[in-house]
């Protein structure tokens, strides 16, 4: 195997990192599971308000990075991480900063939805309510509407908010899952695969959604489709057996990739 | 008498099998066709046959002449051996010997699940049975609603209220103790303990769920209960010295375990993917534990702990020994009062004039306790099935 | 940048402060509860320990007894009155005891059962009379409580002298009190002993065990195996679910009704006693089989179906074999369950007095827990410790199988 290939390739700066302002920066991160190193010396810039997809075949490491920027991985006892990850330029792992407002700073949707088995308002209220940040109860609805709204989910529900968040169809769960972490304020979303379990139109909204949110957040997503990060975002890496092979603008990197691997696994060849 | 009579079924079956094997096994070398079964299921089907022969007629011979007599061994042996005469001759090339002996091991199989179903149909019937002759005589209205239990006064009364809020009072007082102490050590043990911690936790508890309950009744009766009495005393408070309190007490340790054990199981099967969840949200440990994973729990923990309530409704021996006799209707955890079990044991242990009000009384109690109990477990199974799919 | 903040950017470290400490509090309050737990625990084994352990020990006076041929006949020794020699010797001890009362005080000293081992060794071997023996004689069990420094108040100043009189001239042994295991019960706290109550426990869990395991298993395997998906096994499901949550005093009132009333089996017999406990054990050795069958992995089945096993033979010859070790286990702890059940054995009729080893499976008996139940009832000092050393037993049993058990379970646990 080629080992050379480490951090990013391209020369230039994909066009977007131009526009806009760096959000979060990895330096030289490895993430172990027990001895295995899952990731390897990774260092990457993502920008702010934009939609930035990791792609690559199963366990090349992308889901383990996407835990590791909200510390996720702190609650698997085997996973250690060595190297850094600043987010506005501060370190992740400092001792000042408090893991539970990292991760709502940093919200996190998952592949497979997983709304709490409450009632779609508690569901969304959650985040709010542990963090204080309604201070009565019309604040918290308010809260609430908005998330949902933005989520593009208040119209079918608004008549049931009390209604179990379970008892929704599968992509309407996972908007719900979106309006919950977009109830906290984040500012980085961060997606693992969130449309896999979704059929063809539930994946389009979502897919919609996510153009209307990276405006305001940055976007991180993990997709097993290269149909849906050539769709939906503006900047793609490309991951193999824990490397970053290749990061750049989209339209670039799917059309003209730098690597040979990226060309052969965006062909099929492998994956 | 015995011992012959199961030296000659065993005597009789085993040389059944050695001479079916031995037949088929001729039977096979004569150079002919192939034998369906192999020559060992000839011998066991010819055993088969034997054996059951043999203990028809042993049985038999028992409820006629008694079981020390002479006839019994002998009609065993004499039945098996006309058995294998009339089966013998159908062993062939062709006889498909392990097919009647398969069909003969589920007869066997069904009889031995039929004995299963036959201990609660016993339960039921005579418990029902002796019930209903109590009621023929006491009428249910008194009995259910009455307020003084005397069985022993003249005239007899049996008033089962006073034994119920008795056993309520020290059920409740157990549940209060080991509610808080089962599920938090649950909580702990399933969500903060490193495994380390866990591997001693886990056989501490399975220790203290092994103590047989007569254990737990002395060290209720003769060191809990006079250390309440001398406690309550020195502050000046009245404490009988077989207080409710003191009961209470050790049946709640008892049951900790029970409602601990089936709380870790339930905490452990909430998904991680909910935890996950919220710990994404940014919500610390327990809130997470509080908000997220124990109302996702709770239909089952309400199952642990009606389960537990159950147990402690029936346990027996702790009341015996800690609790009183006399049936006071009183709500005073440190008075002492009496439970239907305790009373179920004092009728019944002593002598026995089988038909006397006195003693059918206890059944109409077992009756009481027994749909108690049931309802109780039937609603918790209930409670855990409906809920099951809530996050599948 | 994100435009829907305000309070929140830089946190409020109050709010957060304070959910820590929460989350500090809530994971103390799971471990004090564990430690709570873990105290009764050990408060329990201190205290029946402390109880018991006395017990195992006896007190006894070392006497020169010199055997008077004209007290014993050397043609029916057995006759002897040993008692009244034992007596005497005791009492030379103290020639300035004169007075009747204080002559009996002094004999109260000694336990009433004081002379049987000097008995059967002269009546082993009757040439020992005519010369004097140096013997330990059993001392009362007040007396034996004082020496293990308890009872002070069971004996008057002037015993308690005596005893210590003994004592200075050395005459005053400890020993292991091995009649605790070789004595069946007895009014005496001090010659009573478990014999009795452990051959009959023994008995009683052989029946239980002969009854239960195989219908158990064979319940198991049809149920699991051969008995078709209806709504009747269903309901059999249920109801044995059902007999496993149901109190134990239950089953006893089943027993008195069933096996003692319509049968008219003999009361208090270990055969009854294991009749009773292995319809109690029963459904739960039904359920863990099942349990047991069920986690063989389908894969085996179905490779022994393959090769043109029938259905029985997969069963008896592939599962059966795989099953077992979770079988054994829950056999084991089923067992174990049984010999601390005290409550169906007192409706049967085990709260007799039984001095002797029951000789069959119909002779009326008693049980370890029962003896523990029936001695914890009895005023004397004495019989509370004993009925604690006979705890001990009773757990160090329990404690051996559930180690078996345990051992069994790791030895042969698999993963799939």
């Amino acid at each position: 195997m080629n080992d050379m290939t480490q951090t990013i390739v391209t020369p230039a700066r994909p066009r977007i990192m131009a526009e806009r302002p760096v959000k979060i920066v990895a330096k030289n991160v490895t993430v172990y599971y027990g001895d295995k190193p899952a990731i390897k010396s990774l260092t990457i810039d993502i920008p702010d308000c934009a939609v930035s997809s990791f792609i690559g075949p199963s366990g090349c490491g992308k889901s383990t990075f996407l835990r590791a920027i909200n510390r996720m991985n702190d609650t698997i006892p085997i996973s250690r991480m060595t190297g850094q990850i600043l987010i506005d330029g501060k370190n992740i792992h400092d001792r000042d900063l408090d893991v539970v407002q990292l991760r709502a700073r940093v919200g996190m949707v998952f592949q497979k939805p997983n709304p709490f088995p409450k009632s779609i308002f508690e569901n969304v209220a959650y985040g709010p309510r542990i963090h204080g940040l309604a201070r009565n109860k019309t604040d918290l609805e308010e809260i609430v509407t908005a998330s949902l709204k933005r989520a593009g989910l208040f119209e079918e529900v608004k008549d049931r908010l009390s209604h179990s968040g379970v008892s929704l169809s599968g992509g309407q769960q996972q908007r719900l899952c979106i309006a919950r972490a977009i109830a906290v304020n984040p500012e980085v979303i961060l997606m693992d695969e969130p449309c896999s379990a979704l059929d063809p139109i539930a994946t389009a909204r979502i897919e919609e959604l996510i153009d209307e949110l990276r405006r305001n957040f940055c976007i991180v997503i993990v997709t097993h489709s290269m149909q849906q990060a050539a769709r939906v975002s503006q900047l793609t890496a490309f991951f193999h057996l824990g490397h970053l092979v290749e990061f750049g603008d989209t339209d670039e990197v799917f059309t003209a990739p730098q690597e040979k691997r990226t060309q052969d696994y965006i062909t099929g060849r492998f994956g | 008498m015995i011992v012959w009579t199961v030296l000659v079924v065993a005597l009789v079956a085993g040389s059944a099998f050695m001479l079916g094997q031995s037949r088929a096994r001729g039977l096979r070398l004569a150079g002919g066709p192939m034998l369906h079964s192999l020559p060992s299921y000839h011998g066991l089907y010819l055993a088969a046959g034997a054996l059951s022969a043999a203990i028809l007629a042993a049985v038999v011979m028992a409820f006629a002449t008694g079981p020390q007599s002479l006839a019994v061994p002998l009609s065993a042996g004499l039945a098996g051996v006309a058995a294998v005469r009339t089966l013998l001759p159908r062993i062939s090339t062709l006889f498909r010997a392990r097919n009647v002996f398969e069909r003969f091991v589920t007869v066997l199989l069904v009889a031995c699940s039929a004995v299963a179903i036959l201990a609660t149909v016993g339960i039921v019937f005579s418990v029902l049975f002796e019930s209903l002759r109590f009621f023929s005589e006491v009428p249910v209205t008194s009995f259910l609603f009455g307020t003084v239990w005397a069985p022993t006064a003249e005239p007899p009364s049996f008033g089962i209220v006073p034994l119920l809020v008795g056993t309520l009072l020290i059920t409740l007082i157990a549940i209060l103790v080991a509610g808080p102490l089962g599920l938090l050590s649950a909580i702990y043990m399933a969500e903060y303990a490193s495994p380390k911690l866990r591997g001693i936790a886990k056989p501490l508890l399975e220790m203290l769920a092994g103590v047989p309950t007569v254990v737990l009744g002395f060290f209720a009766a003769l060191t809990v209960a006079p250390l309440i009495r001398s406690a309550g005393q020195s502050i000046g408070l009245p404490v009988a010295s077989e207080s409710a309190l003191a009961a209470g007490l050790v049946m709640g340790m008892m049951i900790v375990p029970l409602i601990s054990s089936l709380s870790d199981d339930i905490i452990n099967a909430v998904p991680q993917s909910l935890r996950d969840g919220s710990y994404a949200m940014g919500a610390t440990h327990s809130e997470t534990i509080r908000r997220v994973v124990l109302p996702a729990a709770l239909p089952g923990i309400v199952s642990a702990f009606m389960l537990a309530i159950s147990r402690a409704i029936g346990e027996t021996m702790i009341v015996v020994m800690a609790a009183g006799l006399a049936a006071n209707l009183t709500f005073n955890p440190f008075a002492a009062v009496t439970t239907i079990t305790v009373q179920i044991a004092t009728l019944l242990v002593g002598d026995q004039e089988f038909d006397s009000a006195k003693t059918l009384s206890a059944f109409a109690l077992g009756f009481v306790l027994f749909l108690f109990t049931l309802t109780l477990n039937f609603i918790a199974l209930r409670i855990v099935q409906r809920y099951r799919e809530q996050y599948d | 940048m994100s435009n829907m903040t305000d309070t929140f950017r830089t946190g409020d470290p109050a709010l957060v402060a304070k959910r820590y400490r929460a989350e500090r509090r809530f994971r103390s309050y799971g471990a004090i509860a564990l430690g709570l737990t873990a105290l009764f625990l050990a408060f329990l084994i201190a205290d029946i320990v402390v109880k018991g352990w006395p017990s195992f020990f006896e007190h006894r006076a070392i006497l020169t007894v010199p055997l008077d041929p004209a007290r014993i006949d050397a043609a029916s020794p057995q006759n002897g009155d040993f008692q009244a020699i034992v007596k005497d010797a005791f009492r030379d001890q103290f020639p300035g005891v004169t007075s009747r009362g204080d002559r009996k005080k002094l004999n109260a000293l000694l336990s009433i059962g004081a002379a049987d081992g000097l008995r059967d060794r002269v009546v082993a071997n009757p040439s020992l009379i005519g010369s004097a023996l140096t013997v330990p004689v059993l001392l009362s069990d007040d007396a034996d409580l004082y020496l293990k420094g308890h009872g002070a108040d069971r004996i008057s100043d002037q015993e308690a002298l005596w005893l210590e009189a003994l004592k200075d001239r050395g005459f005053i042994e400890k020993g292991i009190a091995w009649r605790f295991f070789t004595s069946g019960d007895s009014r005496e706290a001090e010659l009573s002993g478990l014999q009795a109550a452990l051959v009959g426990s023994l008995l009683t869990i052989a029946v239980t065990l002969l009854l239960s395991l195989p219908l158990g298993v064979a319940a198991a395997i049809y149920l699991e195996e051969f008995a078709a998906k209806n709504r009747f096994t269903d309901f059999i499901e249920v109801n044995i679910n059902n007999l496993a949550a149901v109190p134990s005093i239950i089953f006893g009132l089943l027993g008195l009704a069933v096996f003692l009333n319509f049968f008219g089996l003999p009361r208090s017999a270990p055969l009854v006693g294991g009749l009773v406990l292995a319809l109690l054990v029963l459904p739960t050795i039904i359920i863990a089989s099942r349990a047991a069958f069920k986690a063989v992995p389908p894969s085996v089945k179905e490779a022994a179906l393959g090769v043109g096993a029938s259905h029985q033979q997969a069963v008896f010859h592939h599962m059966l074999p795989l099953a077992v070790p979770g079988i054994l286990t829950s056999t084991i702890l089923g067992v174990a369950r049984a010999l601390g059940e005290t409550a169906p054995l007192l409706m049967i009729g085990m709260v007799a007095f039984i001095v002797d080893v029951p000789g069959s499976f119909t002779d009326a008996a008693t049980a370890l827990p029962v003896q523990i139940y029936l001695w914890s009832d009895l005023p004397e000092i004495a019989f509370q410790s004993r009925t604690a050393a006979a705890i001990i037993v009773l757990m160090t049993v329990l404690f051996a199988l559930n180690g078996v058990a345990i051992y069994l379970r790791k030895r042969f646990e698999r993963r799939w």
